[in-house]
């Protein structure tokens, strides 16, 4: 195991444009970084520049203190799943296991090879598959046989370059609550490239929000969502997404096309000077003001507005306002549209309402909105005027006390559960058992003369 | 729908029939011909007449006259096309793997030599070889036709293994070198098996290109010391001035198809489509 450290990366191409901008990240030794923004920022690059796949244009790449810089990827020692997996279609999943192994001429004997790829493959499952080739695998069990290639090798660290985007939402749950008890229980430093969100938040333990090549943040997921450094990073997380309302401060007044909103003095303060400001506002932080507790009321303030019309989702609803913002707003609100990689729709809030909430579209109604989680951003610079640094600096220290306890009740439940990892019986585990029961059950039914059909299926 | 596809494949057996009818007739003409005794050539019948069938003509190229000629062509033949290939397919190989691969400066050029290059009417050339070949002492060698057989065959290859090579992900060489291995290695274990089945495509392809050259064969030897079949053929002389060489001449071509035909039937599982299918998601 290792620790990674980027120091002022660069990657340029040809034509002089910076994919990767000045990225600097220390990887402590078992930490699950996940890099994440839109198409196009770099996130991908930056991971093959660690792997050694793209050359570096300038900045350090050390691991575990060494300059590995000009070598080669074979020396680096480090795993990657591709996001196609890129198994070797020639070869079965035995031999694509132990591909790694063959390779390092003269280290494994033939015994060696067979128990380190038999283990792998009882990690994974695919002890049944393994005289199959890829080509016959459904796409989960590709996924794994590509992880197993990476758990074989005991390399220093792991890398990901989007390995689920090519797999169905429930598969996709699946594997990555696999890939996180993975991690956790071999301890082994990762790092993780996705455009999903939820990937990003529930596996990370420090999330990078890369935009146009250069690092925005860096924190654990927790405060990203609820100290994000900038409009960028506070609107690529969350779903739906942060509201951003133009507004005007006066004192501690916020003048918005939804009303007049009053906020705490503290933020106010922080953003005094400033004329015009973004207000960023997740929709949770909305309710029907018929429904919001007494003892809640008075730390928000309330206002009018006609809902465009609500989604009733069983534990919550989503209601949608419109509104017009001053035309030089709108081209701000788009360009950040733009940079998230959404479509310029019109201005609108998104709120979440309690399910019971009896607010229609429509009509009209007063909204109640929790003024104390608000967030100011400075318009132009697109700064958050109100982060509170050390508050966030406490929630990523909170979470690096909680990984190094998973990791500790992990790799201690693994000894005492034996070496296979299976038997744990964690529910993410169990799961994905009965998963793989029903599909090869599905196999069996359909007997060998259908296997060209199932072929297809599965591809 | 079962009327519809019931009459698409009544439709489908009947177009089959034809294009085989019409590719296969000729074959079948010389065949025939092939065991016609030199009085039956101009019988004006396909098959040949009831009791005259005769395999004298293979005797005749095989044992007897024109062995020398026949046996010697077929030998040349053999041996100029396997070389060729060999030669074509080894650096259309890694011409077509650098084209797919790198990004270098010329790589526009080299594609475009090539297929001009093959466009070239060959005839054009012949004569200059010709003199050039004589003054160099290439002229009547197996490998005065190697040379001109390899301006054939590389372009082709080159194109036909780039667009094949194009199709291989990339993510395999990348995953072959993260997991420990050389250029070369990856190269050799990742790329070069998945490769095979156009690499064979290929030189089956360049294979009849070389075999079934007659311009080069016939103008720049002189002698059975590297004259192909397509070219001895020609030189085939009737048992008499006043007797064709029919006969003769369509049992060599029927011997020089069954090379042909072997190679495509051993080689047809060689080609396997989808092999490539499972490497990426599919």
């Amino acid at each position: 195991m290792a620790s990674i450290t980027l120091n002022h990366l660069v990657k340029k191409y040809g034509d002089g444009f910076p994919a990767v901008n000045d990225i600097s990240i220390d990887i402590a030794d078992g930490e699950f970084i996940i890099l994440v923004g839109p198409s196009g920022c770099g996130k991908s690059t930056l991971l093959r520049m660690i792997v050694g796949l793209e050359d570096i244009t300038d900045g350090d790449l050390l691991i575990d203190g060494q300059r590995v810089n000009d070598k080669a990827p074979r020396d680096r020692n480090l795993a990657m799943v591709f996001q196609n997996y890129a198994l070797y279609p020639h070869l079965t999943v035995y031999e694509n296991i132990a591909f790694p192994l063959r390779l390092a001429k003269g280290k494994h004997s033939e015994d060696q090879v067979n128990k380190l790829v038999t283990e792998a493959a009882a990690t994974l499952e695919l002890t049944d598959h393994l005289q199959r080739k890829p080509a016959n695998l459904s796409g989960g069990q590709r996924q794994r046989v590509a992880m197993g290639r990476a758990i074989v090798r005991q390399a220093d660290a792991f890398l990901f370059d989007e390995p689920l985007s090519n797999l169905d939402a429930k598969l996709r749950g699946q594997m990555r609550s696999e890939i996180s008890q993975m991690q956790r229980r071999l301890g082994v430093t990762s790092v993780y490239v996705t455009h999903d969100q939820t990937e990003a938040m529930t596996l990370g333990d420090r999330v990078a929000v890369l935009k146009k090549g250069e690092l925005q943040q860096i924190a654990s997921p927790r405060e990203l969502y609820e100290q994000p450094v900038n409009l960028f990073v506070a609107g690529f997380i969350g779903s739906p997404s942060m509201n951003f309302l133009p507004a005007t401060l006066e004192g501690t007044t916020l003048r918005t096309a939804l009303g007049d909103i009053s906020i705490p003095e503290d933020k106010a303060r922080k953003a005094a000077g400033k004329r015009v400001v973004l207000v960023g506002v997740r929709p949770e932080f909305f309710e029907d003001a018929k429904l919001v507790e007494d003892s809640k009321r008075s730390h928000g303030s309330t206002f009018m507005a006609t809902l465009t019309h609500t989604e009733w989702l069983g534990n919550e609803q989503y209601g949608y306002i419109n509104f017009d913002p001053a035309p030089e707003m709108r081209e701000l609100l788009n360009s950040l549209a733009r940079d998230m990689d959404a479509d310029e729709l019109r201005p609108q809030v998104v709120v979440t309402l309690d399910a019971a909430s009896r607010i229609r579209g429509g009509r009209e109604a007063e909204i109640w909105l929790d003024t104390r989680k608000l967030h100011l951003f400075d318009a132009e610079s697109g700064e958050n005027l109100t982060r509170d640094a050390e508050a966030g600096a406490q929630l990523t220290r909170e979470a690096a006390e909680d990984r190094a306890e998973e990791i500790t009740t992990a790799q201690q439940a693994d000894r005492d559960g034996g070496s296979a990892f299976g038997s744990n019986g964690t529910s993410g585990n169990g799961t994905s058992a009965s998963g793989n029961a029903t599909v090869d059950a599905g196999a069996g039914r359909s007997g060998g003369a259908t296997a060209a059909g199932g072929k297809h299926a599965a591809g | 729908m079962t009327n519809t596809s019931t009459r698409n494949k009544v439709l489908w057996a009947i177009a089959t029939i034809l294009v085989l009818v019409y590719a296969l007739f000729p074959v079948a003409s010389i065949l025939a011909t092939s065991f016609k005794s030199p009085s039956d050539l101009t019988s004006g019948k396909f098959l040949p007449s009831s009791g005259t069938a005769t395999t004298s003509n293979y005797e005749q190229i095989l044992v007897g006259d024109a062995q020398g000629l026949f046996l010697s062509a077929l030998r040349n033949s053999i041996g100029i096309s396997l070389i060729a290939t060999f030669i074509a397919v080894v650096l259309a190989t890694l011409c077509a793997y650098a084209i797919a691969r790198l990004d270098f400066p010329g790589k526009k050029l080299i594609l475009t030599t090539a297929l001009a290059v093959s466009i070239f009417p060959v005839i054009s050339i012949v004569t200059p070889l010709f003199n050039l070949w004589r003054t160099i002492g290439l002229y009547d060698t197996w490998l005065g036709l190697i040379i001109p057989y390899l301006s054939l065959t590389l372009p082709i290859s080159i194109w036909t293994l780039a667009a094949f090579f194009r199709q291989i992900p990339w993510e395999l060489e990348q995953a072959a070198q993260v997991d420990g291995a050389t250029t070369w290695q990856a190269f050799r274990k990742a790329i070069v098996p998945l490769a095979l089945p156009g690499v064979f495509t290929t030189a089956i392809i360049a294979f009849f290109i070389a075999w079934n050259d007659f311009v080069y064969g016939i103008s720049l030897t002189s002698t059975e010391a590297a004259r192909p079949v397509p070219a001895a053929l020609a030189f085939f002389t009737g048992a008499s001035q006043f007797e064709s060489p029919t006969g003769a001449i369509s049992a060599a071509a029927i011997i020089v198809t069954i090379p042909v035909v072997l190679l495509v039937l051993l080689f047809q599982r060689q080609i396997v489509s989808g092999l490539t299918s499972g490497a990426v998601k599919g």
